[in-house]
């Protein structure tokens, strides 16, 4: 056991466990996170992602110890059902999405790419989303909202 | 949680619940609790609605939203009939102590059972009626002349004299029953149902504040974690429960025959105990070899067997017909595959016990829930709480069992979350098939006699009240899935029924005189046999339906091209239905269908053949299929524009066109997400998605090894036309699409390259194997 001391969503959090246990049983269990979610345990689908300095991750095999000192931002962070984020809202105004579940990795594997290459074209965005699983085959909507949230970083 | 606590949290309103009169509980009646039935309601129209003080209105359905859109369309449906602002609903679903028993919610048959005339529908029209007519008391004028607005009744010629609901009833009860010649509002009235609401979980689902199963946290709650048996029907020979001993947090080991599971206080440490656990596993019967499966199952001798439609005179005219066409077509094992494993958690205390699941079913689970558990089912509450879309029965009952077996053993609520692994290689696959069609066609090209027959594998299914071991866990802790009787020769049919979809299209579905059918041959012959898998089977999106639909919608159009005629006239040709007609017509006008016969090149393919040149490049091509979804329940035609890469054997789906017909339309844009949706899962399990084995256990474990489409995938662009029916039933609309999805890719196939695939996938592999073969 040890404690690790991370930043999730702007908010200073320490823990006392088992360094290699993953960021995600952090976040969604002793953290009570209700964004970032169990798929596969496999880095394969991206349920759990979360933003780490920025770059998604995929936190059911990120050891939380690689994390510490390190902000974490998950779903919650970006923004809230009052105030959402603009690619939250473009989700919203494009009704993106049927059960919801596979969202954290979809919103921030876009968001991530999208700071990074703002002036990103749809081929690239959609290559970007490798590993990115949606089983309710909202595809195309979602990237549809991704492509609105662009338009918007852009203008 | 308590259950204010428990709504609260579920993002809906605060109701008062003292001034709520919850649903009596209605008792089970063992026949309604099999699968597919709707469960008995309520009679009384307080286990449907409840009208507070304030006018606010709490309506209570036993059909919940698993990702479709079906919690906003329901809270649509009951601010327009109740004509109060959509905002002043809300809406409690799949609570065994709080709703009504309406079954199962599956099978396209939420849209059917309550925005019809029955059930939510008519509880709301009961209401208004009622309130109407109270108010007509009240205020002195016949009910005729009273208007009802926002909640306001008034007088239509002077509004002065106006009572609103909260003043008429509200913190007391309605102590009616449901009102049988209730009248609904007329489609033409509507300014709610009808327009394209947007879903309400998600903007707390996109900022990550909506409350899943997986985030139900109840004080004291521990964490579980299955041992599943290494191979299929592994049994248990002995459990070393030291070598977990000392692990931290580590509370119990429980086994209870061949169920074994690792309780702790953390979920990673249960994970790692889990791991860690010394299990000494009997091996089961070895598995036959995937290679061959569908010979094995084309071969088995044991079945049971269902004759839909026979006219008794198939033979004869295949005898003596001028040409007879045949083809056989395979169906792999899919997996629901939920993009989250299922999850749930179970709080037993002695001989209550209360269930947080995803299940589609609280009402039958909680009756064989308490088979596993031993307890009275009036002392289990299951509370319906969303998991990631399960598209059938997928790992939320079964994940249910294994929580509820660990609380259990323990005495404290205990949290299961399954891994990949567990979920995918002991689910309820949606099954395999092998179709086998001969049609007699005369001189004209007209089909003169259609013969099919089918056979799929079964074991286990929808546990319903009384059998659990239709579900993995239940079978591991003893009980066994509901037996298999072979029967053979089949009896003839009584009455008509579609048989999911294993009666094609075409043929008049003629029983005792009666044309139950959607097409014009008369002489037909359609029967299937079932017979015992290896695996557990279960209800997976559009079940049976969509493996018959492939194979009928592929082979009208094997027939079409034997004939060099064109795939949509032929099919209008042999079509009666004129709303079946009227969706084949409307996709192909969008998708500006070209008559001509199928394949495209046909000419150049023959003097690519003559000159031993075999194509290549990227070939395009067309296609259509079509189906009334269950013969009752929903229209689709759909067109497919595709690219076959004939170096690679890649298929790109370019375009999709859907004409859908599944009667009034009560949310547009919810069910245009259902057909792309549908379109989307269907291209995924068209083109790659199969489950494999090899001598003792299923290898399709992850997402490596069950490959799926992902968001990098090109997708196709989709087009959905929807014919709004206003005073035709409401039909289904989650299954149409999906259903029509693999014949349209296998004849635009085909159409580009004259290569006919007649096994799902279409991998690249068998694509490419298939175009070599040519």
């Amino acid at each position: 056991m040890s404690r690790i001391t991370l930043r999730v969503n702007g908010t200073p959090q320490t823990v006392d466990l088992d360094p290699a246990t993953p960021l995600l049983y952090i976040l969604a269990d002793d953290l009570q996170l209700n964004g970032p979610k169990f798929g596969c345990g496999l880095g394969q689908c991206g349920c759990c992602t979360v933003l780490v300095k920025g770059q998604a991750v995929r936190s059911c095999i990120t050891p939380v110890s690689t994390v510490a000192g390190a902000e974490v931002t998950t779903l919650e962070g970006l923004g809230s059902v009052e105030k959402p984020h603009p690619i939250q809202q473009a989700f919203i105004d494009e009704q993106a999405a049927q059960c919801g579940f596979c969202l954290s990795g979809v919103v921030l594997t876009a968001k991530a790419y999208l700071d990074r290459n703002p002036k990103a074209g749809e081929a690239e965005i959609r290559k970007a989303m490798s590993g990115v699983l949606c089983r309710c085959g909202a595809n195309t909507r979602m990237l549809k909202a991704i492509m609105r949230y662009a338009r918007g970083v852009k203008a | 949680m308590n259950r204010r606590r428990f709504i609260v949290r579920s993002g809906a309103l605060v109701v008062s619940f003292g001034a709520v009169r919850l649903a009596q509980n209605v008792g089970l009646d063992t026949a309604v609790m099999a699968q597919g039935l709707n469960g008995p309601g309520s009679r009384q129209l307080d286990g449907w609605i409840a009208i507070r003080a304030d006018g606010s209105i709490t309506a209570f359905t036993g059909k919940c939203e698993l990702g479709h859109g079906l919690y906003t369309a329901q809270t649509q449906l009951i601010a327009e009939e109740l004509c109060v602002p959509f905002s002043r609903v809300t809406l409690v679903q799949c609570d065994t102590a709080a709703t009504p028993d309406q079954g199962t919610t599956s099978g396209a048959q939420s849209h059917p059972a309550n925005f019809n005339s029955s059930n939510l529908a008519l509880a709301a029209a009961t209401a208004r009626e009622a309130l109407v007519a109270m108010a007509s008391e009240r205020l002195s004028v016949p009910a005729g002349q009273l208007v009802v607005r926002n909640g306001v009744v008034s007088a239509a010629i002077d509004s002065t004299k106006r009572v609103s609901y909260g003043e008429l009833i509200g913190g007391r009860t309605f102590n009616l029953a449901l009102n049988q010649n209730a009248r609904r509002k007329s489609a033409a009235d509507w300014t709610v149902l009808g327009t394209p609401v947007r879903r309400v979980e998600i903007p707390a689902m996109v900022a990550g504040r909506f409350e899943f199963v997986h985030n139900v946290r109840v004080p004291g709650m521990l964490h579980g974690c299955v041992v599943r048996p290494p191979s299929t029907n592994g049994s248990v020979r002995g459990i070393d429960r030291r070598s977990v001993e000392g692990m931290p947090g580590v509370v119990d080991v429980v086994v209870r025959k061949a169920f074994v599971g690792v309780v702790a206080e953390k979920p990673w440490q249960a994970i790692q105990a889990a791991a860690r656990l010394k299990v000494d596993w009997a091996a089961g019967a070895p598995l036959g070899p995937h290679a061959d499966f569908h010979t094995r199952l084309r071969g088995d001798a044991s079945t049971r067997d269902t004759r839909m439609v026979d006219s008794g005179d198939v033979d004869a005219a295949l005898s003596k017909a001028g040409t007879v066409v045949r083809a056989r077509y395979h169906y792999p094992y899919q997996m629901h595959g939920s993009v989250g494993t299922a999850c749930a958690v179970a709080d037993v205390q002695g001989d209550k016990a209360t269930i947080w699941a995803a299940s589609q079913a609280v009402w039958p689970l909680r009756s064989s829930v308490a088979l596993v558990l031993g307890l009275r089912q009036e002392n289990i509450r299951v509370i319906f709480k969303q998991g990631p879309g399960c598209y059938g029965i997928n790992g939320a009952d079964t994940v249910a069992y294994d929580a509820a077996i660990l609380s259990q053993a323990v005495g404290k609520p205990v949290r299961v979350q399954l891994s990949r692994r567990d979920e995918m290689a002991w689910e309820n696959y949606g099954v395999a098939y092998v179709s086998e069609e001969r049609a007699a066609v005369d001189q004209e090209g007209t089909i003169v006699a259609w013969d099919y027959e089918a056979w799929t594998p079964t074991r286990g299914g929808r546990p319903g009240a009384g059998t659990p071991g239709n579900l993995v866990t239940g079978s591991l802790a003893g009980f066994e899935p509901v037996a298999f009787q072979p029967r053979s020769p089949a009896p003839a049919p009584t009455a008509f029924a579609n048989g999911n979809n294993s009666v094609p299209s075409y043929v008049t579905g003629t029983v005792n005189g009666r044309a139950g059918g959607t097409g014009r041959v008369a002489s037909q012959r359609v029967v299937i046999h079932s017979v015992r898998s290896p695996f557990f089977t279960g209800p997976l999106r559009s079940p049976d339906r969509l493996q018959n639909t492939f194979a009928h919608e592929s082979f009208i159009d094997e027939i079409a091209a034997s004939r060099r005629l064109d795939p949509v006239e032929y099919r209008l040709k042999h079509l009666s239905d004129p709303r079946l007609i009227a969706v084949v017509n409307a996709a192909a006008k969008t998708g500006n269908w070209q008559s001509r016969p199928s394949p495209l090149g046909a000419g150049a393919l023959a003097e690519a053949a003559r000159a031993s040149a075999r194509p290549t490049g990227i070939a395009s091509g067309r296609g259509i299929s079509c189906v009334l979804y269950e013969g009752d329940n929903g229209y689709c035609a759909m067109v497919a524009e595709v690219d076959v890469n004939q170096d690679t054997g890649a298929v790109i789906v370019r375009r999709l066109v859907i004409a859908n017909d599944s009667g009034p339309i009560s949310n547009p844009d919810g069910l245009r997400n259902q057909l792309e949706g549908g379109a989307i899962q269907g291209i995924s399990r068209t083109l790659l998605e199969e489950v494999t084995w090899d001598d003792r256990q299923v290898t399709s474990v992850d997402w490596r090894t069950y490959k799926p489409i992902y968001l990098s995938d090109e997708m196709p662009a989709i087009e959905t036309i929807l014919i709004n029916r206003p005073d035709m039933p409401a039909a289904g609309a989650g299954e149409t699409a999906v259903t029509v999805v693999a014949g349209a890719i296998a004849n635009a196939i085909f159409d580009a390259t004259g290569v006919r695939l007649r096994q799902v996938p279409f991998t690249p592999e068998r694509v490419r194997a298939a175009l070599l073969a040519r």
